[in-house]
């Protein structure tokens, strides 16, 4: 067993966080990591029941945070109706939590919310931290640059005991965006467009820096949405370099170092960037300004396309196995070859979840509903209690509810339905979640991924829309 | 954790691409205490048609594949949310071997806690797999972890793992335990640490 003492030249991002978490490191080149913040949740429970086992308690409860997202109602007057297994999910937590004495969001507090809109939010993910939770969107914490992955229940288990992670250490991989993203076009247009591009598996096994003038272009919250979809392109794992642009987002938030601390903190994290001769194991470089506004039009993230596009005919796909899925694909999504994708007729639409629930993308969804009414039924469910009531600050609510949606609570909701907020059965729901596996938001339920002002345009229109034609002539 | 060694068991002949954990486990079995066994959830909606019953023409439902240890796919498999339960879905069915070209990462990981190998064959030959006699007719093949071969009838095949996870599984080694060996080295860290990075505490408690 030996210290790491390897000499250091120029070190990436991901080295340096790497490096100042290593407790040891062993023979085989596994490393024992130290963890910064572990949120838990409902789903954490598996997690809770081996320490019970073993008899043991939380190690560090000061860094252990509960945040109430999978199950809680987001309807009004849903907890009623929710089966007892799910108000279980949501009261062990609540036990789990109090019995090892870690601070818990839990419903109804004032700072619930979804794991990865709550954090940064609070001020609890900051540069250089290395976060883990026990789900895989945890990628989101990266935009702030830290170093925040997913994980199972038995390395949750290994966490609240140990506060500790064995990993080995992933390979590099640079993903740079230059150019400007053209005018209506959101992050989650960017990440849809790359995932098409690279495919699912692509980055599996990596740790992805987004670089370039269109990621440091984006504001936080986008970035949030970038790195949220990370693990959609096969990564447990992407960051974006922390700037002043990410300092002057988190200075004042309640769990972060206030004051002097805070500018001395500064000092250290204008240290994270990767150095300038660093080395990545792989480089790639795409164009913003070829991203077009992207829906999928399948069951994979991959099976994505610009809003302008026909769905895509499987006979031209020349590797067998992959036209096979495609077939398969249609058929589940009752879809043709062929058909514009702005033919495509949605029953539903969906504004919400830890990619696209934040402020700014309820205000993107806002700009197109404002003095609109919907064709069809719609949830908007903001990604925390603090979302929320700024979004009703801000008249946000009202806009949709005259749109004829309705404005739900903060919590996962119908992006995994989870908590019975489901897409019923064969219809279509225009989504702005991060998976549109079969049967995500419900057995049957049929999802197309899109950004919040697409959505909101789905919403106005009934079917696939290039959100930017609503958007003429309105301040955006 | 029981050791993986050698398995000799029929292989299910799955052959999807990436199958994703929420095909694994569809979210709303996934409030079950893991004490009344998730085999059954396995492929749930996959396996059935629109009325619910389980389809003839899927792999898992054929009587040959029904006690089959080992699962043979495309590429990706186990993609997606990073549920534990995909992999209980598995070993509570006694499938404790998936043999494909790539894995999501969360999911490979998961499965080593719960000793299941994830065994990597290159994409063609996962292919000559799929097709072997010997896995078609739901005969015994074999997968020999310390020799990392795979033997199909006549046939045999190199697989790649990851060499941590293989002496992981060869051992059946659990993480907490070597972790506490290492209370000392974690204790130095913390104390260091303190020093290093004020700043990483929250502020607030509460």
């Amino acid at each position: 067993m030996t210290k790491n003492l390897k000499a250091k030249g120029p070190q990436t991002i991901i080295d340096k966080i790497w490096d100042a978490h290593t407790i040891v490191t062993r023979e085989d080149g596994d490393c024992l990591l130290w963890v910064d913040r572990h949120f838990v949740h409902e789903g954490s429970h598996h997690g809770f029941a081996q320490l019970k086992a073993r008899g043991v308690k939380v190690a560090r409860p000061d860094l252990t945070f509960g945040m109430a997202d999978h199950y809680v109602p987001t309807r009004a007057g849903a907890e009623l109706q929710q089966p007892a297994d799910t108000r279980r999910m949501i009261r062990q937590l609540q036990e789990n939590t109090t019995l090892h004495g870690v601070t818990c969001f839990g419903e109804g507090h004032s700072r619930q919310g979804i794991a990865h809109v709550v954090a940064p939010e609070q001020g609890l993910t900051l540069p250089g931290l290395l976060i883990v939770c026990g789900d895989s969107h945890t990628s989101t914490h990266g935009a702030l640059g830290a170093y925040a992955f997913g994980i199972g229940a038995s390395e949750v288990a290994h966490v609240l005991m140990t506060q500790t992670i064995w990993q080995s250490r992933p390979k590099r991989l640079r993903l740079r965006i230059d150019g400007t993203l053209a005018p209506g076009l959101s992050a989650k247009d960017m990440a849809l467009s790359i995932i098409a591009k690279i495919g699912t598996g692509f980055a599996q096994g990596y740790a992805i820096e987004y670089a370039g003038s269109a990621v440091t272009g984006l504001s936080i919250e986008g970035r949030l949405t970038l790195c949220n979809l990370s693990i959609e392109s096969g990564s447990r794992l992407g960051m974006v370099a922390p700037d002043d642009k990410t300092f002057e987002w988190i200075r004042g938030r309640p769990f972060a170092p206030q004051g002097q601390a805070f500018d001395a903190a500064i000092n250290d994290w204008r240290k994270l960037p990767s150095d300038a001769d660093a080395e990545f194991d792989r480089e790639l470089a795409l164009d913003a300004s070829e991203i077009a506004p992207t829906v999928t039009w399948g069951t994979s993230p991959e099976h994505a396309a610009a809003i302008t596009a026909r769905v895509p005919d499987p006979a031209d796909e020349k590797i067998e196995v992959k036209a096979e899925a495609m077939r398969e694909a249609l058929d589940y999504m009752g879809l043709h070859a062929g058909m514009a994708l702005t033919d495509v007729k949605v029953d539903r639409v969906f504004i919400g979840s830890c990619t696209n629930s934040r402020i700014e993308d309820l205000r993107a969804a806002a700009a197109v509903l404002a003095g609109r009414h919907a064709k069809v039924p719609g949830l908007v469910s903001p990604g925390s209690a603090t979302v929320k009531r700024q979004a009703e600050e801000e008249g946000l609510d009202r806009i949709f509810v005259e749109a004829g949606l309705e404005w739900g609570g903060a919590g996962c909701s119908m992006c995994v339905g989870m908590n019975g907020d489901i897409v019923p059965e064969g219809e279509r729901c225009a989504s702005t979640t991060n998976r549109n596996f079969k049967g995500r938001q419900g057995k049957g339920s049929r999802t197309h991924l899109m950004s919040p002002a697409m959505a909101a345009a789905a919403a106005v229109t009934g079917h696939l829309t290039d959100s930017r034609a609503l958007l003429e002539g309105r301040k955006s | 954790m029981k050791p993986f060694t050698v398995l000799e068991t029929p292989a299910c002949p799955l052959g999807l691409v990436n199958v994703d954990t929420d095909q694994l486990i569809p979210a709303r079995f996934m409030q079950t205490p893991r004490s009344q066994g998730y085999g059954s959830f396995l492929l749930h909606d996959l396996r059935r048609d629109a009325n619910g019953d389980l389809r003839g023409d899927f792999p898992l439902n054929n009587q040959r594949y029904r006690d089959c240890g080992i699962m043979i796919a495309r590429k990706n498999f186990g993609c997606g949310s990073s549920r534990e339960a995909a992999v209980y879905v598995l070993v509570d069915q006694g499938i404790t071997c998936v043999i494909a070209p790539s894995f999501g990462d969360i999911f490979a990981s998961n499965s080593i806690k719960n000793g299941l190998l994830p065994a990597r064959l290159s994409e063609s030959e996962i292919e000559e797999l799929l097709a072997e006699a010997s896995v078609i007719d739901g005969r015994p093949i074999r997968v020999d972890l310390a020799n990392q071969k795979i033997v199909a009838g006549n046939r045999s095949f190199d697989f790649e793992i990851r060499a941590d996870w293989k002496k992981q599984l060869l051992n059946g080694w659990d993480d907490v335990d070597m972790t506490r060996s290492y209370a000392k080295d974690i204790e130095a860290f913390v104390a260091a640490d303190a020093g290093a990075r004020p700043w990483a505490k929250p502020a607030l408690q509460g």
